[in-house]
């Protein structure tokens, strides 16, 4: 049985409208893009976990050590990683207030990403001209599909990050703005986290084999 | 009920371990389902006024009693899983032929090889040289191992009276221990849909005496087609409501061939592929590797499920299963050491729990 | 390969021959579906009701009324799920000795397909998710869930998901793969023609929307609870709701990777799960059973929230054990999530596998019966009302431990080698989510009816529809049970074996009885409807409920709550009503809501574009509807202004007309 530490005769305040909360989805956007975030991890842990299983059926046709080269691969980090960290000062620019330095290292962001996204079209395309399509084999698939998802994720975010610059430009750094860039920094870097997975388990482990 | 009055002593036990699960969590069910008719009867509204207590919410004794007698029985249910789970694992070679007939270690048991085809069953029996499509026939009181594969689908290969059922998958090789202890006839079906012909797609089992068996093969043997490549190329094909079909010769290595995904000349065998690709890696396969087939050596008491396992899952292994099968190739089916089905048996014998 | 000619790049692989104009099944019911449709167009048209489903129900964002309109598309989806099933049970009453029955296997296979699919995906999750909807927001005191837009979003991609299904019906065929479409079967080479692109389109686009509506529900129960509402107040439906959405939000990926893999394969002839090429069908398995297990789950959980509540409101007491009963919801969300290999014990993954996945599941059964032994104890040395609600609750009771010990059954791997794949599993199935499922949506649909609009079912139809489910299940399942035992396996359309046919009769008279249910419970609505004056509920609180819900008027105004309650204990509203709570006359601010949006409707619309573009091989319209659906979200984020005040003297109009109701019921 539960103490009831409360005289039952006591008058219960039941309404306190000067404590009532401004409906405002704000504090709970946050963690709704945060749990969205670990809804998308799940889906890579899954294209992970059919990578992990099907890495080594090359169906006699090209494994990961004759096809990637690390250093075309090492650019496409560097680029990646350069862009989150360009994205974090301006994350830290906006806290400060200023707009204008903000609106051009989120330009730099989206100019960096793209040059992730070219460097990669440019690996992919070499690939299959050698051959290594990814209807080639089992490993090939999984390979395309688990770098190809996330690069698709990088174009969409990408996407995202013109369009708020355009909204930017237009209507300064209200609250909302703000709540979204918070949002696209959370998953440019999500993004980042997931690319140094794939190159570790895909490229650096696959290179070594 | 097949189920219930099997003639096949894994079939038996199955249904005994069935029964034995049921009785032990009738122990809970029946006096939770009386409860449940006698509390909403007795606490109606208006049948006992003086018994509402809206303040009973809450008793320590009532839930210890009621998180720890549940408990109780799955763990002793957990107990009798993990036994039979085990001892019924249907990579496990036989240790008796029924309840009071023990079996010797190194029993040699009969061997029938299994393709799940659309929409029909090819049985081949390697020792004497013959083939059927949907009728199996099977010695009374002895032993038989199954080799099951498929060409297309994930069918089950399953004769209910016989023995519990096991996937048949392409490309790979599962297997199924089992003995049926009385003559008579049943029948098997696939426990997977695969489309078109699939309600069609059973065999007969005729259970009959070694006599009978002997009398049965040499018949097939005697006055059977000819289980070519080139015939089974177009048995392959779909068909549906297939009826009994006899072979007196079977291609050699034929099973190993379908294992393979290989039966046409010119086509590279899937265990070939897997050791080119193996060969170009530098790291041994890596981690999760599995373990090379050596067929002198002992494997772990983990051997037979990760045989089984690898067998199945890892097409490298059934490559390396199927590897020590080139060798094989040679061989004529009279019998001789067939390495895919040495290894089992070695596997087996330590497998026990 | 197709020649480019002007008709395929325009139509695709769609011919004349895609519709079924030889099948007099089909004819008859798309000549009936396009009657009723027509009439019902012709209603609205006639009474002017398009302008008012349009602002008031289609573009709205209340999670009241989204709920309703899940609900609503559920059973319109029963419907046909459940003809599918009478189908089949005919069919598989007459198919023996040399009669083929009346469906060929062709149709057979896409009726077993469709039952399965349509059920679970548009049926089951629709309903628990438009129930938690319309509840939950209510039962934790907030104005809405935390993300209102995306709620109409969520559901509308659902309708886009039905709607594909329904056009497979008429267009094309379905899949014929079984409701989780396994490869190699689902490949291309085995099932090349439209049936499992439809699926796999179909529920990639509704998947998103739960996907999305979970992560909703769980922002909802985590952020906007009610001042003094800590976790451990919060109402045990509310909980499970919380819990069934972290649980969803954790296995849809898992599902929405494995289709987008078997879609890879079909369009792109990748090789991820056909047999060459190191392909491995196995790992469809397991990605489609890491999802398929908990999801169970997902639907069984809201249902057992509904007995906690309707049980503690129909005894007079609190719930017994509500401490345990919250821990036994989170063992049971965190363990469900372990057992998938037991749908596959016979696929050899050798014996300690196995053995683990067995005893795991089996240990399932601790918390869930504890659960019922908290039902069974808030029972005891209650005052129990028997209404329609309460009479749902101990059917379920009798009928769902049954089912769970054919469960516990099975969980032992060596009995499942002679009862996987067999009719007494679908028996098991069919008993837990009957029995569990859709009593508890039933019972709740009618706890909850007079809060979402003012007035009781009719009780009598509700009667009607309570012995048709329930002696219909008993009567249709049982001898399924025993066909399993007599080596019956699944999805099989014709039989030789005479001996079977009476169980099949039997079971199809069961079915017939159901049927007599499923009718009765929407004459329960239309009678409902009908008498509605008579029904009418005045007080807010027919049934003398425990939680804040209860508070509101029935129908809630839109705002749900003029202040927003201050919650002290668990059973918000009882402490209430125990401490002589009066509504507030004064004190009202202007509440801030959002406004409506088209952006749902339109995205949805453009999704099953997109779907339907790509099952047909119509690039064209697939590749316009993708680039309509980025710019319809692209401009959609453009508008900033997205809410409205209700001024505080309208909301002072409204709670004035409320004072002048009788008080609440004790």
């Amino acid at each position: 049985m539960t103490i009831q530490l409360v005289n039952k005769d006591a008058q219960r305040v039941y309404h306190q409208p000067e404590a009532e909360e401004h409906y405002h989805s704000g504090g709970a956007t946050m963690l709704g893009f945060w749990i969205y975030l670990m809804s998308d991890a799940l889906i890579f842990a899954s294209l992970f976990a059919v990578y992990g299983t099907l890495s080594r059926n090359y169906a006699g046709g090209p494994p990961p050590q004759h096809l990637f080269e690390l250093p075309l691969v090492a650019l496409n980090t560097g680029f990646l990683l350069a862009s989150s960290i360009v994205l974090s000062i301006g994350m830290q620019a906006m806290a400060a207030g200023r707009t204008a330095t903000m609106w051009r290292l989120l330009a730099v962001t989206g100019v960096l990403g793209a040059a992730f996204l070219c460097v990669e079209l440019y690996e992919f395309s070499s690939l299959i001209a050698e051959g290594a399509t990814p209807q080639r084999s089992a490993f090939l698939s999984a390979f395309f599909t688990l770098v190809g998802t996330h690069g698709l994720h990088v174009l969409f975010g990408l996407i995202w990050l013109v369009t708020l610059l355009v909204q930017i430009a237009q209507r300064g750094l209200n609250e909302d703005n703000k709540r979204r860039l918070m949002c696209l920094s959370m998953f440019w870097h999500f993004l980042d986290i997931i690319w140094i997975g794939v190159f570790t388990v895909v490229y650096l482990f696959g290179a070594l084999r | 009920m097949v189920v219930m009055n099997p003639t096949g002593d894994i079939a038996l036990q199955e249904r005994n371990l069935i029964l034995v699960a049921l009785g032990m969590m009738l122990l809970v069910v029946i006096p939770v389902l009386t409860l449940i008719v006698v509390f909403a009867f007795r606490y109606r509204k208006g049948r006992a006024p003086e018994k509402y207590d809206p303040n009973f919410t809450h008793s320590a004794p009532i839930e210890v009693v009621v998180w720890s007698i549940p408990l109780l029985i799955i763990a002793c249910l957990g107990v009798v899983t993990w036994i039979t789970t085990h001892s019924l694992d249907p990579f496990r070679p036989l240790d008796r032929i029924s309840a009071d007939k023990p079996l010797a270690k190194d029993h040699k048991p009969l061997d029938i090889q299994v393709v799940a085809m659309d929409w029909k069953w090819l049985f081949i029996y390697p020792e004497q040289g013959i083939a059927t499509v949907n009728e199996l026939a099977l010695p009374v009181d002895v032993p038989v191992r199954f080799s099951i594969t498929s060409t297309n689908q994930f069918n089950t290969f399953s004769a209910p009276t016989l023995a519990g059922m096991i996937y048949a998958m392409p490309g790979m090789k599962s297997m199924l221990h089992a003995v049926l202890n009385a003559p008579g006839d049943s029948w098997g079906y696939s426990g997977n849909y695969t489309g078109a012909g699939y309600s069609d797609m059973r065999f007969k089992l005729h259970g009959v005496d070694q006599a009978g068996f002997d009398q049965w093969a040499a018949g097939i043997k005697a006055a059977g087609e000819t289980l070519s490549t080139d015939r089974y190329v177009e048995l392959d094909k779909p068909s549906e409501k297939v009826p009994v079909m006899h072979f007196s010769t079977v291609a050699s290595g034929l099973f190993d061939r379908v294992l393979n995904r290989c039966v046409v000349a010119g086509t590279e065998c899937a265990a070939d592929i897997m050791k080119k690709d193996r060969a170009l890696d530098r790291d041994n396969g890596g981690m999760f590797a599995p373990p090379r087939m050596d067929h002198s050596a002992m494997q772990s008491s983990e051997g037979q499920m990760s045989q089984g396992m690898s067998s199945m899952s890892h097409t490298s292994t059934s490559g390396d299963v199927a590897a020590a099968v080139p060798a094989a190739h040679d061989h004529t089916n009279t019998g001789t050491n067939n390495g895919a089905l040495a290894a089992p048996e070695q596997q087996g014998s330590n497998a026990r729990p | 390969m197709q020649d480019h000619s002007f008709t395929t790049t325009v139509f695709g692989r769609l011919t004349l021959e895609s519709l079924p104009i030889h099948e007099p099944i089909l004819v008859g019911t798309f000549i009936a579906v396009a009657a009723l449709g027509l009439i019902v167009v012709a209603a609205l048209t006639y009474f002017r009701l398009w302008g008012y489903l349009w602002k008031e129900w289609f573009t709205s964002v209340d999670h009241k009324r989204i709920g309703i309109m899940y609900i609503v598309l559920a059973i319109i989806m029963l419907l046909r799920g459940f003809s599918d099933a009478v189908m089949m049970r005919l069919q598989q009453a007459v198919a023996f000795g040399g009669n083929e029955g009346f469906l060929h296997s062709s149709h057979y296979d896409q009726i077993f397909t469709a039952h399965g699919t349509i059920m679970i995906f548009f049926v089951a999750i629709p309903l628990v998710v438009g129930i938690v909807n319309f509840v939950m927001p209510l039962q934790i005191g907030a104005r809405d869930v935390a993300f209102p837009y995306l709620n109409n979003l969520s559901f509308w991609l659902t309708v886009a998901g039905s709607v594909l299904v329904m056009i497979s019906l008429f267009v094309g065929e379905f899949a014929r793969t079984g409701w989780l479409s396994y490869a190699p079967l689902a490949e291309k080479a085995f099932s090349p023609d439209t049936g499992v692109d439809y699926y796999l389109w179909s529920l990639e686009i509704a998947g998103i929307g739960t996907t999305l509506s979970a992560v909703n529900m769980v922002a909802t129960v985590i952020k906007m609870r009610a001042p003094g509402m800590s976790l451990m107040k919060m109402p045990v439906f509310t909980w499970t709701a919380l819990c069934s959405n972290v649980l969803a939000i954790a296995i849809f990926p898992a599902l929405t990777a494995a289709f987008f893999l078997l879609l890879l394969d079909r369009y792109l002839d990748t090789a991820f799960f056909i047999n060459d090429l190191g392909g491995n069908a196995m790992l469809y398995w397991n990605m489609v059973w890491m999802w398929g297990h908990p999801e169970v789950y997902v639907l069984i959980l809201p249902a057992f929230g509904i007995y906690s509540e309707i049980t503690s409101t129909f005894t007079g007491k609190r719930l017994f054990g509500y401490g345990s009963m919250v821990y036994a919801t989170v063992v049971i969300t965190i363990l469900s999530y372990l057992v998938w290999l037991h749908h596959y014990f016979t696929m050899g993954s050798g014996a300690s596998v196995n053995a683990f996945f067995g005893i795991a599941t089996m240990v399932i059964a601790i918390p869930t019966g504890a659960k019922v032994f908290n039902w069974l104890f808030t029972m005891f040395r209650g005052e129990i009302r028997f209404e329609l609600p309460m009479m749902w609750v101990v059917a379920f009771m009798l009928t769902f431990v049954v089912g769970g010990m054919t469960g516990v059954l099975l969980a032992v791997p060596a009995a499942d080698f002679v009862l996987h794949n067999s009719l007494f599993l679908v028996a098991h199935f069919h008993n837990t989510i009957i029995g569990g499922v859709v009593f508890g949506l039933f019972a709740g649909m009618t706890y909850w009816f007079p809060k979402a609009f003012g007035f009781k079912m009719d009780e009598f139809w509700g009667k009607v529809a309570f012995w048709g489910w329930v002696i219909g299940y008993w009567v249709a399942w049982t001898p399924i049970y025993i066909v399993g035992l007599m080596g019956t396996t699944r999805r099989v359309n014709h039989f030789d074996d005479p001996t079977l046919q009476p169980y099949f009769v039997i079971a199809l008279i069961g079915a017939v009885i159901i049927l007599i249910g499923v009718l009765g419970f929407v004459m329960a609505i239309v009678m409902g409807i009908v008498k509605r004056n008579k029904l009418r509920d005045v007080t807010g609180d027919p049934w003398g409920g425990r939680t804040l819900e209860w508070s509101t008027t029935s129908p809630p105004p839109a705002y749900n709550f003029a202040i927003t309650p201050v919650v002290y204990e668990l059973d918000a509203w009882q402490d209430m009503k125990e401490h002589g709570y009066k509504h507030p006359t004064e004190g009202f601010r202007p509440v801030h809501m959002p406004r409506n949006t088209a952006t749902g409707v339109v995205v949805a619309a453009l999704a099953t574009a997109l779907g339907f573009g790509m099952i047909w091989y119509m690039w064209w319209l697939a590749a316009i509807s993708f680039a309509g659906i980025l710019v319809v979200s692209i401009v959609h984020t453009f508008n900033y202004s997205r809410d409205h005040y209700i001024p505080a003297d309208a909301i002072a109009l409204t709670e004035g007309k409320r004072a002048q109701q009788p008080a609440a019921r004790a």
